[in-house]
This record gives structure tokens, C-alpha cells and sequence, in this order.
């Protein structure tokens, strides 16, 4: 736990001085979302959403259970259509195209926009074979350049030294920590340009959840990510930018230090405090 | 605040009562499951008691004929075997086409739904209906005569339901954050059907299939009522030649029986080979579920 405490502090003082170094550097806005609206049927589960997500930038979304975060990070890449009863309204633009549009294919973005889910899902196959599942289905079938790429992606999540050895073997007989590792890695073969994650290490032990901290930090170096999680001191540790979402409304959507140290809005206090949720 | 109940004593006392019960009914299970064993068995050991001494080489490989000691199944067993050709691939095409479109393309609706429990309906229809339905359609409208297309489309029809309600079964036991990691990466519909979900139903469905297969291979009312002999025919050689098949052949000597009391022993004969193939096939299917299960 001591040592969790003191990585914590010591990211924070690395991003202050990062801050301090390169305080007006323009980043690109990856995602802009406007007036977005979501209705599960009869239920109103996103209301007026408006918020831009920006690269190399790691975004954390808060919040009670059944506020809308998931359902949030699935419109980004319209994940939510897989339930049949979902109506959406405003939009959402990804580099300058509304995703919302019917016309916007589905394949394209979601190639681009890499997810982890909150339940590690490695596919029953081997271990190269989920990594190089991805390439595959994109037309790669060059055994030599699928080779690079799963070495590549497996050292880009941290995982490369542990499981070199064993690449033939089921990805289920892996531990928990290490399927999410996978998953990050499968995820990265595909080289996408956001990764969103839905409460990636809600199910890992504090050292497997370390490692996936560590993992974010290095990777939103080249990619914007977007991380939901019920941990406070996690949205703290590793985000640029925090959203407080409740009751399908986005409360307040600041600088993460904003955020913890002097919210705008009384009830982000109290949630981060813990008075409810 | 605690009002309590449960009168300790009370309980006691009814205890041994429910205890009693308990024990009566464990009995009238065990009971009823007795019954069914010591009925198959009686039914086997005859059975096997009979027509076991009449297996041999020369029964197994002869043709039929009408003198007892030299009577012989291979036109059956050659007629049964035919019949699989055809049965196999149609309801595994058809089978699993339909499973799939309607549990993975099909939207869930009113239509989806009346169609499928139309389907487990079908599963429970007689297979004398069936019959009349291949004698209707293949022997006389497509005028196919009684040959093995003909035999072979009724059964498959037959067992078409169970395929489909085994296949979309197996369908829908694979977990849904499979095909979401694969739509996740930007896979299309048909790559996340043939590269996730197919996968990883096929050992169940390969077992529903299976289990159909045996069920079609013992079928007797559908091909009486399609007028299949058991005469003195040539092997067939090709989906477009007569025939006759083991349920048949057992049908035919166990009703020639009154005439040459012989034929009882042959018949006995030929369900024991009938029950090992079928024994066979379950085998089969129980040793690719073991083998494939997955744990997700
Ligand atoms: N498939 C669905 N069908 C109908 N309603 C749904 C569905 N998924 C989510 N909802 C509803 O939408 C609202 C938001 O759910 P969502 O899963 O986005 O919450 P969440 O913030 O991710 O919660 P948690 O922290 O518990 O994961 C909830 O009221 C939920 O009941
Ligand atoms: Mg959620």
C-alpha cells in the first residue's frame, strides 16, 4: 500500500513539473461531443452530454453506479448499438466527422478506437492468436510481420517478458491480472489512436493494478484515453481530466486537480469524499 | 424488540416427522428410477440373449435372403449408411444456417419468436407425419420414387428442428463480451460469427447434431409410410437407388416372425447392431462435448 502512496505521489510531482515545462502546448481534440442524448427505450440515460477529449491526455469519467459512464464510453464507439432499444440524439465528432451519422461506418471507427472492458475477455484461443486476432481480421496474414506485431503490442502493455515463453498456450490459462494486460495488448495490435476502458481494473489486486497504472501513463504518451472507474484515487493518480457524471448528466468536467482540490460543484465534492454514491 | 418465533421446543418436535418425509420421498425417486433401469435391462438382456449368437461375418456382409441361415444385413446396414449421406449435410447446412440467422441476424421481435417456438413445435410433431409429408413431397410430387434422396430429405426434415434448437442453443451460450472484443477491434458481423462464435459453439452444436444423427438412424414410421421394402434388392451404390435400412429390416422380421420363427433371432440380431452404432455415436458426441468445453 506504501508503495502505491508514494507512486502516487511521485506521478503527481512528475506531471506538475511536465505542466510547468510545456504549460501551452496545443493538443488536438479527438472527440467532441455535443448535445449528445440516450435513450435505453423509455430510459433517458445520457442527458445533454457535451464534452471534448483531447490526445495524448488520459480522461477519467466518475461517478455513482447506473449514472450513464458506461454507457458514455460505448457511444464513443457505438458500441450501445448492440442494444437493439438504444435512440441517440446530437453528435459526436471524431477528427471533424459526426460518428453518430448513419453513414459513418461503424468498422472504420471502432478500428480506430481500441477498448478494454471491465471484465478481462481474452478470446479461447492462444495467446499470439488474440494479439494477432486484430491484424488478422484487417487483412494481415503475413506470418512474419503477425509475428513483429504481437511482440510489439505484448512489450507496449508490459507483458512481453512474462509471457514470451508461452505464446501457444490458452490465453485462459492466464491470471486475471495478466488477461487484462492481454486484452490492453490485443487491443494495441490494432494500433488504434484512443483507448477507451470501462473500470479496467475493478476485478485486480492492487499490484495488477499498479501495473495497468503504470501501463496507462506510458500509453498516453501516443494515444488520448478515456478510463472509467469507481476509484477515486485512481482517477486522481493517472487523469488530466476528470468528468463527474450523475443521473446521465455530466455535473462538472475539469482539470483533474480542479476537480479534487476546489470542485465548482457541491455535490462533486461530496461524491469524491464519499458522502454518497 | 426480538420476538422470537421459533418455539424451540415445537421444532424439535416436528423434526422427526420432516425427517421421515424427507426420507419417504428420497425413496419414491430412487423408486421410479429403479423402474426404468430394471425395464431397459430385461429389455437388453432378451434381447442380447437372442440375437447374439447370430452375429457373425456371414450376417454382417451377406445379402438378405429368404432362408434364415443365410440371411445377411449389409443391404441395410449399406441403406442406413446412404441415408446419413444425405441426412448430415442437409441438416447440418440448413440446421445451422437457420440457428444462426435466427439467433445471431434475426431481429428480436414478434416474427423471431413465433418462428422459433414454431420450430421447438416442429421437434415434438410425430415422425409418421413426417412420413407422409416425404411421401407427399420427394416420392410423388418431385417423383423421386422410395429411394435414398427420398429417405434420406424425410429424415433429415425429421430431425431439422432438434439441429436447429441444439445449434441455437450452442449459440447463445457463447458469452457476449467475446463477440464484443471482437466488434471492438472493428471486425464485421460476418468475421465475429465465423472466427468467435462459430468456434466456439461448434462442440455443442456438433453434439445436437450427433444426437439428431442417432435419432434419424432408428426412425422406422417414416420410412414404412414411404412404402421402403425389405426385399430382395442389390446394395445400393448412390443416393438415387432403392433400399432398405436397419430399423427396417428389423421391422419386417419381427412381422414375418409368425411365419418363420427364425426371423425373431435375426431381428434380435439386428437391433444389437442398431444399439452399437447408436452407442457409438453418442460416444461420439460426449467425447467431443468433454473435449472441447470450454470454461469462458
Ligand atoms: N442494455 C440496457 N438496457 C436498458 N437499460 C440499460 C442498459 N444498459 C444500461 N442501462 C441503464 O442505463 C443507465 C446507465 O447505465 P450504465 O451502465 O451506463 O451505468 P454506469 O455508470 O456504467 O454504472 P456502473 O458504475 O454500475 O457500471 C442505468 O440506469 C441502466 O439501468
Ligand atoms: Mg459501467
Amino acid at each position: 500500500m506504501s508503495t502505491v502512496m508514494t507512486k502516487a505521489i511521485n506521478l503527481k510531482l512528475v506531471r506538475n513539473e511536465n505542466e510547468r515545462s510545456e504549460p501551452e502546448v496545443q493538443k488536438e481534440v479527438v472527440y467532441d461531443t455535443k448535445g449528445l442524448n440516450l435513450w435505453y427505450g423509455e430510459t433517458h440515460a445520457l442527458k445533454n452530454i457535451n464534452m471534448d477529449i483531447k490526445e495524448k491526455e488520459v480522461t477519467a469519467i466518475i461517478g455513482p453506479s447506473g449514472c450513464g459512464k458506461s454507457t458514455y464510453l460505448k457511444t464513443l464507439n457505438r458500441m450501445v448499438e448492440l442494444v437493439p432499444i438504444v435512440k441517440t440524439s446530437g453528435q459526436i465528432t471524431y477528427k471533424g466527422k459526426n460518428i453518430l451519422d448513419k453513414s459513418f461506418r461503424v468498422e472504420d471507427l471502432r478500428t480506430q478506437v481500441g477498448m478494454v472492458f471491465q471484465k478481462a475477455n481474452p478470446f479461447p484461443k492462444s495467446i499470439y492468436e488474440n494479439i494477432a486476432y486484430g491484424p488478422k481480421i484487417h487483412g494481415i496474414k503475413n506470418k512474419k510481420i503477425l509475428d513483429e506485431i504481437v511482440e510489439n503490442s505484448l512489450r507496449g502493455a508490459f507483458i512481453w517478458d512474462e509471457l514470451k515463453d508461452r505464446l501457444n498456450d490458452n490465453a485462459y490459462g492466464l491470471s486475471g491480472g495478466q488477461q487484462q494486460r492481454l486484452c490492453i495488448a490485443r487491443c494495441l495490435a490494432v494500433e488504434p489512436n484512443v483507448i477507451l476502458m470501462d473500470e479496467p481494473t475493478s476485478a485486480l489486486d492492487p499490484k495488477s493494478t499498479l501495473r495497468i497504472e503504470e501501463l496507462v501513463q506510458e500509453l498516453k504518451k501516443d494515444y488520448a484515453i478515456v478510463i472509467v472507474t469507481h476509484n477515486m484515487q485512481q482517477a486522481a493518480r493517472i487523469s488530466d481530466k476528470t468528468a463527474f457524471f450523475l443521473n446521465g448528466e455530466i455535473i462538472e468536467y475539469d482539470k483533474t486537480d480542479h476537480i479534487f482540490n476546489n470542485p465548482a460543484d457541491e455535490r462533486t465534492g461530496d461524491y469524491i469524499s464519499g458522502r454518497f454514491g | 424488540m426480538t420476538t422470537k418465533y421459533m418455539d424451540a421446543e415445537l421444532v424439535g418436535k416436528r423434526m422427526s416427522s420432516r425427517v421421515r418425509k424427507n426420507t419417504g420421498w428420497k425413496g419414491l425417486f430412487f423408486a421410479s428410477t429403479l423402474f426404468g433401469l430394471v425395464v431397459l435391462a430385461v429389455l437388453l438382456i432378451r434381447i442380447f440373449t437372442q440375437g447374439i449368437e447370430y452375429i457373425n461375418i456371414d450376417f454382417l456382409m451377406n445379402h438378405l435372403s429368404t432362408d434364415a441361415s443365410r440371411a445377411g444385413i449389409m443391404g441395410a446396414i449399406l441403406g442406413t449408411a446412404w441415408l446419413m449421406v444425405v441426412v448430415i449435410p442437409v441438416t447440418m447446412v440448413i440446421g445451422v444456417g437457420t440457428a444462426i440467422y435466427l439467433e445471431l441476424y434475426a431481429k428480436k421481435g414478434k416474427l423471431q419468436s413465433f418462428i422459433a417456438t414454431n420450430i421447438s413445435n416442429l421437434a415434438g410433431v410425430p415422425s409418421i407425419v413426417y412420413g407422409l409429408l416425404g411421401l407427399t413431397l420427394f416420392v410423388r410430387a418431385l417423383e423421386f420414387g422410395n429411394v435414398i434422396l427420398a429417405g434420406g430429405l424425410t429424415l433429415a426434415l425429421l430431425v431439422l428442428p432438434i439441429v436447429i434448437v441444439a445449434a441455437q442453443e450452442a449459440l447463445r451460450a457463447v458469452p457476449g463480451n467475446l463477440s464484443e472484443a471482437s466488434y471492438g477491434m472493428g471486425a464485421t458481423k460476418w468475421q465475429t460469427v465465423r472466427r468467435i462464435i462459430l468456434p466456439a459453439a461448434l462442440p455443442g452444436i456438433l453434439t445436437g447434431a450427433i444426437l439428431a444423427l442417432s435419432r434419424a438412424i432408428g426412425e422406422t414410421a417414416p420410412l414404412t409410410v414411404l412404402g421402403i421394402p425389405a426385399l430382395l434388392i442389390p446394395f445400393p451404390e448412390g443416393i438415387f437407388d432403392t433400399f432398405t435400412a436397419l430399423p427396417m429390416q428389423i421391422y419386417y422380421w419381427t412381422i414375418d416372425a409368425s411365419l418363420v420363427a427364425e426371423y425373431a433371432n435375426l431381428a434380435a440380431a439386428t437391433i444389437i447392431v442398431l444399439l452399437v452404432l447408436l452407442f457409438l455415436l453418442n460416444s461420439i458426441a460426449i467425447l467431443i462435448r468433454n473435449k472441447f468445453q470450454q470454461r469462458y
